[in-house]
């Protein structure tokens, strides 16, 4: 049982970077129906400015709390003024294109800015300092770090925050009403290229913190470590019904769960040993307690593809997402 | 105007090269005429490869500094092969430790017509490139690579100079199984050659003494997130973790341990053993046991340690002495058989007695060192120490193993050998 809550916490906190990240997906495609897969990699950039930064402070020793404000203070700009120029030059020229030319124009997107990062950072992993004084806290039997919990409660934080801006601002009705007929919405006075232009930068803001969260949680940082991210997290969007935000919220946060869980049981769920007619067939293999694992913990990635497969299978609108035959 | 330009500078190579070729006939009727004219210098390319990049890229430098400064004192050495001066150069090549990329990198190599590589790092991209390097008919010896299927194709230039994981697992498991006296064991590995080679070969030493070891876990070469691994094998509540990888996906595997609160003794292979560990785990590092298929770099002789960091600026991480005396190796037969032609001085090679930075280095049949050492080492306070050398399954404490073979060089004349005694 304890087990179970301790994966529990650890696919909440994943979950929760997830959520993050897949809110950036969603919110572009809600408003212009692209499937921006460049996102990841404004994830990556985030972690890497901000560990660079850190990195500096730190051997600076100023203190670890201050530098890691510093660090993501520096990383979020960074990320505005990319996502800004990806919307404002590869994009919107783009915008009265067929579907699949921005779509394409993403996934280039991508690699440049992947190679980019690659230049500017080296191909080398970058270790976050070690500042942060290790705090871990016992909950029904698991074991909490600080870290987690500060991620768990800023995701939390920032998705209301985002709801707020959505549901309740000029903003938001400006960006609802643009998702709902941009034509429309540009007779009525609203400045469609500002508010998507808008999207963006909030996408890509949210997306910093959450690179500094993922770098800060495991401690390194690549520019690799985007692409990854990127597609789990529009996995998540589209389990959630891509366009729908609490959707990606509820998505991000099932997926994370489901991957921790997935990793942490399926090689007992797998091992044939552990079925009697089976395992007599085995015979050596599984004497005097012997494994017979047919899928071990290193299909942990593959988990949130399953998901995306299953889901595009039985509910192609996601769990929250409203069946729009023009849309998907 | 440009084109005649270039045609000019063609033809003017061109003529040199003619020239060149023209020379080496003539050569022992110019030298045994005037003795005092510069005699003709040959250029023998030697290649190195390890990743230059990638999450392992300060250990492909470190091997490749190694193999680097053996070429320079080479140079500087004045070595003549075959009557002409050898001027050795050295053609380094990043494999980001990838099997494809290695293979490709192989056979670039081979295009170059160097005689003889020193490489590659990983056992990953050793194997698969060894096939081009022995159809090349080229000799390879590796300073790191330790699977030891590498030497069991049969190729016949193909050597290593550090201890094969049959080796060196048994030797960190048992000195696992006698120092932690564990008994439950969780094993995990990176899905590579190495990784998964070294921890089968610790997990068939453990249950051999009869200690349990949990279903193998699994992560890749790349995995930052250990987590639910290890809160699983929290659950079973395993006394060690043997960790079969290198030191960039160890120390996040560490770090995240200590955190979930796993309290069993993590033990590494030599992938993983590297003073990174420190910066990568932080403190999480302390307490790590783990093993190297060689003496350690500190325990190399001094002045290979000066020279290296004279030149580098920088003390070597891993595997540097071991690239060092690859390097030299080849040189070495290269001075034997009078010439750079791989045909010509592998069979040499083979059987060279020599004596290095690491030690004394010979073959067995199969191109392994013979006698070849593993060094146990713990992380305390940040930095790696060496506590336990196990030799030909003997194990001897590090203290005195240096005791026993430091006196050895300064004792070299046995004159001096009693006088060294009294002082002590």
């Amino acid at each position: 049982m304890d087990i179970f809550v301790q994966q529990l916490v650890n696919g909440l906190t994943l979950g929760a970077v997830y959520a993050i990240v897949a809110l950036g997906y969603t919110m572009v495609y809600g408003i212009i129906q692209l499937i921006n897969f460049a996102h990841g990699e404004v994830v990556m950039i985030g972690a890497m400015v901000a560990f660079t930064v850190i990195n500096a402070l730190a051997a600076a020793g100023m203190p670890p709390l201050l530098v890691v404000l510093i660090g993501t203070g520096c990383a979020i700009p960074v990320c505005m003024l990319v996502g800004y120029s990806m919307e404002r030059f590869a994009y919107r020229p783009l915008r009265g294109a067929p579907r699949l030319a921005p779509l394409i124009t993403a996934i280039g997107v991508s690699i440049i800015l992947q190679h980019l990062a690659m230049l500017v950072w080296s191909r080398n992993v970058m270790a976050f300092p070690q500042i942060i004084p290790l705090t871990t806290y016992s909950f029904a039997g698991a074991t909490i770090t600080g870290v987690q919990i500060v991620i768990l409660s800023l995701c939390f934080a920032m998705m209301a925050g985002l709801a707020l801006l959505v549901y309740r601002t000029r903003l938001g009705t400006a960006m609802r009403a643009t998702a709902q007929n941009p034509q429309v919405a540009r007779l009525m006075g609203v400045d469609v290229n500002r508010v998507i232009a808008t999207t963006f930068v909030i996408g890509a803001s949210l997306a910093a913190v959450a690179g500094v969260m993922v770098g800060t949680y495991y401690g390194v940082a690549q520019y690799t470590m985007g692409s990854i991210l990127g597609l789990k997290a529009f996995a998540a969007a589209v389990l959630g019904g891509i366009g729908n935000i609490p959707g990606a919220m509820v998505g991000g946060l099932l997926l994370g769960v489901v991957e921790a869980l997935g990793a942490g049981y399926i090689g007992d769920l797998t091992d044939l040993c552990r079925y009697g007619p089976l395992a007599s067939a085995l015979g050596e293999r599984c004497a005097d307690g012997g494994h017979f694992v047919l899928f071990g913990s290193n299909y942990q990635d593959v988990f949130a593809f399953v998901v995306l497969i299953l889901v595009l299978v039985l509910r192609p609108s996601g769990l929250l997402g409203e069946r729009v035959g023009d849309r998907a | 105007m440009n084109k005649s330009k270039l045609a000019l500078t063609l033809l003017a190579v061109a003529t040199g090269l003619i020239g060149c070729g023209k020379e080496e006939p003539k050569k022992p009727a110019v030298t045994q005429a005037a003795p005092p004219a510069p005699p003709p210098s040959i250029e023998i390319k030697i290649g190195h490869v390890g990743p230059l990049t990638g999450q392992i890229a300060h250990l492909g430098k470190d091997n490749e500094n190694g193999a680097r400064l053996a070429i320079d004192e080479a140079n500087a050495a004045n070595i003549k092969i075959d009557g002409k001066d050898a001027k050795f150069v050295l053609v380094a090549e990043d494999d980001q430790a990838d099997p494809k990329v290695g293979t490709t990198v192989a056979q670039k190599l081979v295009d170059a017509k160097v005689a003889g590589i020193v490489g590659h790092l990983n056992s990953g991209t050793s194997i698969p490139a060894s096939d081009i390097y022995n159809k090349a008919n080229l000799p390879v010896i590796s300073g790191s690579a330790t699977n030891p299927k590498l030497t069991e194709q049969g190729f016949k230039g193909q050597f290593r100079v550090v201890a094969r994981d049959d080796q060196q697992g048994p030797a960190v498991a048992n000195y696992l199984a006698t120092a932690a006296k564990p008994k439950l064991v969780a094993i995990i590995d990176d899905a590579t050659a190495y990784g998964e080679g070294l921890a089968n070969e610790v997990e068939k030493s453990l249950k051999a003494v009869n200690i349990k070891v949990l279903p193998r876990e699994k992560g890749t070469d790349k995995t930052s997130d250990w987590k639910a691994i290890l809160t699983k094998l929290k659950g079973r509540n395993p006394d060690a973790v043997f960790y079969g990888g290198m030191d960039a996906t160890g120390g996040p595997l560490l770090k995240q341990g200590r955190e979930l609160g796993v309290k069993a003794v993590f033990s590494f292979g030599d992938g993983a053993c590297t003073d990174d560990m420190t910066k990568l785990a932080g403190a999480a590092a302390d307490g790590l046991l783990c093993s190297q298929a060689g003496l350690p770099p500190q325990a190399a002789n001094k002045k290979f340690l000066d020279a290296y960091k004279k030149k580098f600026n920088v003390d070597p991480i891993l595997y540097a002495p071991f690239t060092y005396d690859a390097a030299n190796l080849l040189i070495a037969a290269m001075k034997k058989a009078n010439s750079a032609d791989p045909a010509k001085y592998l069979p040499e090679l083979a059987k060279l007695d020599y004596q290095g930075a690491t030690g004394k280095i010979a073959f067995d049949d199969k191109g392994d060192r013979k006698g070849a050492e593993i060094t146990i080492f713990t992380m305390k306070d940040g930095k790696l120490s060496p506590i336990a050398i196990i030799k030909g399954g003997q194990t001897v404490s590090y203290e005195d193993y240096v005791k026993a073979s430091a006196p050895a060089p300064a004792a070299g004349p046995a004159k001096d050998a009693p006088k060294a005694e009294m002082k002590k």
